[in-house]
Parts: C-alpha cells; sequence; structure tokens
C-alpha cells in the first residue's frame, strides 16, 4: 500500500497536516482543545456513526488549493473529510455559534429537564453541550413527547424520554454483540429506542450502551439512584477476565464499588486498552463485580479539574503532621463526638453497593 | 514620624494648675453627658418578653418543604451538598416505590437527609443550589443543646409539617395563629 499523502488544512487559523481522508472532526481532534467542535452522537469507536446530530458542524470558508470556494452551507464535520488547504472556521465563526446553539435547541426540544433525578447528570455530554453552546430559553411552548421506562434486561434502564436519537446504542449493539436485539422502531418524532416485544437483552457485551450514550436514556440499573456521580470517587482498575480487557474504572464510596465504567478519553469515548483494542467491558465486570476484592486497583483517575467530579478530590494534599498528641505524651485528643455512630447516612447494615436494584423505602426501614 | 491623619493630638504634660487638679469642670462635663442619655430611647430589647423581628433575607436553620399536596420536594440531586463550602449536608436517595407517589414529589427522593448544624455557617447557597425549591432557611435559630450529637439534623427534623395532615401545625410554625 502506498503512503498516503499529507493534506494541510487550517482549522481556525491553527494548520495540521493529516493524511487524506481524516474527517475534518478527526483532524481538529489532533489539535485538540475548543478547537474540537463538540459531538453527541459521532463516536470514533463506532463504525458508521455520526452525521445525525449536527453539534459539529462548521463552517468551510475555502474549500481546497485548487478550489478556494467556501462551501454554501455550513457541513458536519464528523463526515466532511479534508481537502489539501482546505480552512475551516468553529469556534471563530459566529454563524457556527449560531447555528450550534439553534441545534442545542433542537435538541432539547424533547429532552426532559429532570437532571435532578437523572443519573447521567454530571457526565451527561448534553448537560456539557447546552452549558456551553446553549442558550439560557427555549421557545419551545408544547408538551414534550413522553415515552413510559423501559427495562432492557434486568440491569439495564431505558428512559426514552431523555433520549436524543443518537443511534450510538444501536451501533454498539450491532458491531460488539453477535446478535442485535434493539433498535429504532417508528419514524420522525415518534422514533425510538426499542426491543422488539420487549425482549431481554442477554448479550455479554450489552452494557457498553449504558457507556457510549451520551445522556441519560441508557442507564445502569445496578448503580440507578445509589449516588450522584460526583460524590463518588473514580479509580482506575483491572481484573482478569476472560471476556473482555479488565481494565475499567471503578467509582467508589469509601471501600463500597457504587458504579463500574469503561475508562473514557478526553472525548468521553471508550479508551484503548493496554492491548491496544477498544477498551469495551463485559457485563460481568460491568454489573456483578462490585466488591473491592475482585479488583487490582491502581489509582486514582485523572479527572479534568473543571468537571464537577473533581469537586472534593484535593489533589497534591499534604497533610500536616498531628503535633496534638505529641504535645499531650503521646495521649491522642479525646474524640468529642464519633460522627458515625450519630448519623444515619452510610450504615453498615444498608450496603447499597450490594444491592442489584435501586434502593426503596423498605432496604432503609429496616 | 509623619502622623497619617492631622487629627492627632499633642499629649499636654505640663503641671496642673490647683484648680485642674480638683477635677471639677471635667466631673460637670462628664455628668452633662450622662444626663443626656436619661432622655434618649432605650436601645435594648428586653429578650424573651420583647422579640426582635427578623429581616426577611435572615438565613436561620433549614428546612425541608413540602408541595402543596404535602408530597416531599427533595429529590436528592446533591446540588445541595455540592455548594456547601462547610460539607455539612449528606444524603441517601431511594427510588419512589408504587404506592408512594403521595409522599414523593419525584420518583427518587432523599431516604435520608442529614445536616450536621455544627458544620453548617448558614451562607445559604444551599438554598440558592436547589432545583426543586425544597430547601430553605427559615427565620429561627438552630436551638442550643447539651451535647454535640444534638446538632446532627435528620429529615424528621427538618422537613415541614404536611399541610394536608397537619395544617395546625404548619400554621404554627409559620407563625400564623
Amino acid at each position: 500500500m502506498s503512503e498516503q499523502p499529507l493534506f494541510k488544512v487550517t482549522i481556525d487559523n491553527i494548520t495540521i497536516e493529516v493524511p487524506a481522508g481524516t474527517t475534518i472532526l478527526e483532524a481538529a481532534r489532533k489539535i485538540g482543545g475548543e478547537v474540537a467542535p463538540p459531538t453527541m452522537c459521532y463516536y470514533s469507536k463506532l463504525k458508521g456513526s455520526g452525521g445525525k446530530c449536527r453539534t459539529c458542524l462548521v463552517e468551510v470558508s475555502k474549500g481546497s488549493e485548487k478550489d478556494p470556494r467556501p462551501m454554501p452551507k455550513l457541513v458536519a464535520s464528523c463526515r466532511t473529510t479534508i481537502m489539501d488547504g482546505m480552512e475551516v472556521k468553529n469556534i471563530t465563526s459566529p454563524k457556527v455559534l449560531d447555528a450550534r446553539a439553534g441545534v442545542v435547541e433542537f435538541l432539547l426540544l424533547n429532552h426532559p429537564l429532570d437532571c435532578p433525578i437523572c443519573d447521567q447528570a454530571g457526565e451527561c455530554h448534553l448537560q456539557d453541550l447546552s452549558y456551553e453552546h446553549g442558550k439560557e430559553k427555549t421557545r419551545y411552548e408544547f408538551q414534550k413527547r413522553i415515552f413510559h421506562k423501559v427495562d432492557l434486561g434486568d440491569k439495564i434502564q431505558l428512559h426514552m424520554t431523555r433520549c436524543i436519537l443518537c443511534y450510538r446504542c444501536v451501533f454498539t449493539a450491532d458491531q460488539l454483540t453477535t446478535n442485535r436485539e434493539h433498535g429504532i422502531l417508528d419514524r420522525g418524532d415518534h422514533a425510538q429506542i426499542a426491543t422488539f416485544i420487549q425482549k431481554n437483552l442477554q448479550s455479554d457485551f450489552i452494557g457498553n450502551v449504558i457507556d457510549v450514550c451520551p445522556v441519560g436514556a441508557l442507564t445502569d440499573k445496578t448503580f440507578r439512584f445509589k449516588n450522584r456521580v460526583w460524590f463518588t470517587k473514580p479509580v482506575d482498575a483491572h481484573r482478569d477476565c476472560d471476556k473482555c480487557c479488565g481494565e475499567v474504572q471503578l467509582w467508589m464510596r469509601g471501600d463500597e464499588v457504587y458504579r463500574v465504567t469503561a475508562r473514557k478519553d478526553e472525548w468521553g469515548e471508550v479508551k484503548e486498552s493496554s492491548k491496544g483494542s477498544t477498551g469495551w467491558i463485559c457485563n460481568e465486570c460491568r454489573f456483578d463485580k462490585k466488591k473491592v476484592s475482585d479488583w487490582i486497583i491502581e489509582g486514582p483517575s485523572n479527572i479534568n479539574r473543571h468537571s464537577v467530579i473533581s469537586q472534593g478530590h484535593y489533589v497534591g494534599l499534604k497533610k500536616p503532621n498531628e503535633t496534638l498528641s505529641k504535645v499531650m505524651q503521646g495521649r491522642d485528643p479525646k474524640l468529642l463526638m464519633n460522627i458515625h455512630e450519630v448519623s444515619e447516612v452510610n450504615k453498615e447494615n444498608i450496603q447499597l453497593s450490594l444491592l442489584e436494584r435501586p434502593a426503596h423505602s423498605n432496604d432503609f426501614n429496616q | 514620624m509623619q502622623a497619617l491623619t492631622n487629627r492627632a493630638k499633642e499629649v499636654d504634660r505640663r503641671q496642673m494648675t490647683f484648680l485642674e487638679s480638683i477635677y471639677l469642670w471635667n466631673i460637670f462635663k462628664g455628668m452633662i453627658v450622662t444626663f443626656k442619655h436619661l432622655f434618649k430611647k432605650r436601645p435594648t430589647i428586653q429578650y424573651p418578653e420583647q422579640q426582635r423581628t427578623f429581616s426577611p433575607v435572615f438565613r436561620g436553620l433549614h428546612v425541608l418543604n413540602r408541595d402543596e399536596e404535602g408530597r416531599e420536594r427533595c429529590t436528592a440531586c446533591g446540588l445541595c451538598a455540592v455548594a456547601c463550602p462547610a460539607e455539612a449536608i449528606t444524603m441517601e436517595a431511594a427510588e419512589r416505590l408504587p404506592g408512594e407517589e403521595n409522599l414523593y414529589r419525584e420518583e427518587k427522593y432523599a431516604a435520608r437527609y442529614e445536616i450536621n448544624m455544627l458544620r453548617c455557617i448558614f451562607c445559604g447557597l444551599c438554598e440558592e443550589a436547589c432545583p426543586k425549591d425544597a430547601i430553605y432557611l427559615s427565620e429561627t435559630f438552630a436551638p442550643a443543646n447539651y451535647n454535640r450529637r444534638g446538632f446532627v439534623y435528620g429529615k424528621q427534623d427538618l422537613l415541614i409539617p404536611n399541610p394536608k395532615t397537619e395544617a395546625p401545625e404548619l400554621a404554627k410554625a409559620k407563625g400564623i395563629h
């Protein structure tokens, strides 16, 4: 195979050389930072994804060296390949920013604003997108579309009301599992992710649809309502798994493993594992291994400090030496109150992490 | 040294005369100030009998709100706890079971909700953060207590009386007689 020619492309006045056939989005991600357009449906690890949500629209102000005319409309950067000498404007174009705010408004038309209840809050791409690119108000005055909650198998909860129809989960099920059992039913406003006649999803890798979902439409039932994402501590861990790479992120509170997910990169996509393949994890690792003893913990995950998840994570903290007992001739200070004796929260007889379902009132009123 | 203001007075260290040394004039000057206060309005408030009105923005003891049907508004979203600079708030959430719709407004609710009043600095950020109008800082103080364990307030201590079933208690708590 001959060497692919390198094309020069300028995105937001930053020039980069990328091989021919790269999309504008991938080129922008190579530059990184704010230049990379946000994506809701495109997922680099899934073949055929992208082109649906329109959040990655960019302006092409110069088509190529040979044909320098600008493209007449904004183009979806995840589906447009670069040309030699192409000039792209993303955040430097007011047209793009305006269009993106409009796209966010469209995505939020039917999206319920139930972030206080939603388990995805804090790591939700739509939340970030609307915060960074959206407007404060919506002009929509009608009833939002409402669906009933559906259980996809006993571990995955589908909230169709929150879905933005990015099709990522459909591609995941198609490409990771042997027989796909769910997809999109109906069309247009009625389109919904569904299993045909409430069929259970049995495949070993189906749990990955939770990780690829950019919103809270597909959530982990074993973690449902247990804790907010930002109160749990993410740590990298691994175990020997014969089905998957076994490299995961544990979301812990104290010594309890509340949730297991695949590791994510800076674009919110599943990272590559150390073996080089995409680090999808199997259902056994995700749903059944909820004890610290199941895992070998590598250390705390690196979390972007602008993320709410990093709250209360005091990185590089140096605690001063405790001098009190030294001053008091080796006697420890008298504890005036042990909060664990008084507080009703985090009682030892209620192990939330070991429940395979959300906690109910009868779990607390034992 | 140069003075910062021109109001500084030089200390007069001269020997006092006899008239000055019996302080008669100075005592008289002082008594004028004293007697003037007899005819002024008294600023003291006789506390237990008389009570000062709270300012409308006073930030006192927290209450957990209910809606007009008596359902708890809190959905345990954790925004108050993440906003709390003193890390005084903790909670545990649970899913509403069928049949509990009259108790909780949303499908998720706080099964446990605790505010450690020893840590709380009454800044009111929890009230600002709450998206569900569930937590408010009321116009009362946290009552004094003899031991520390009495300052960890659970849901029973914070919830307002149910407007449906405990209307008289609610009116009393609001100060409407």
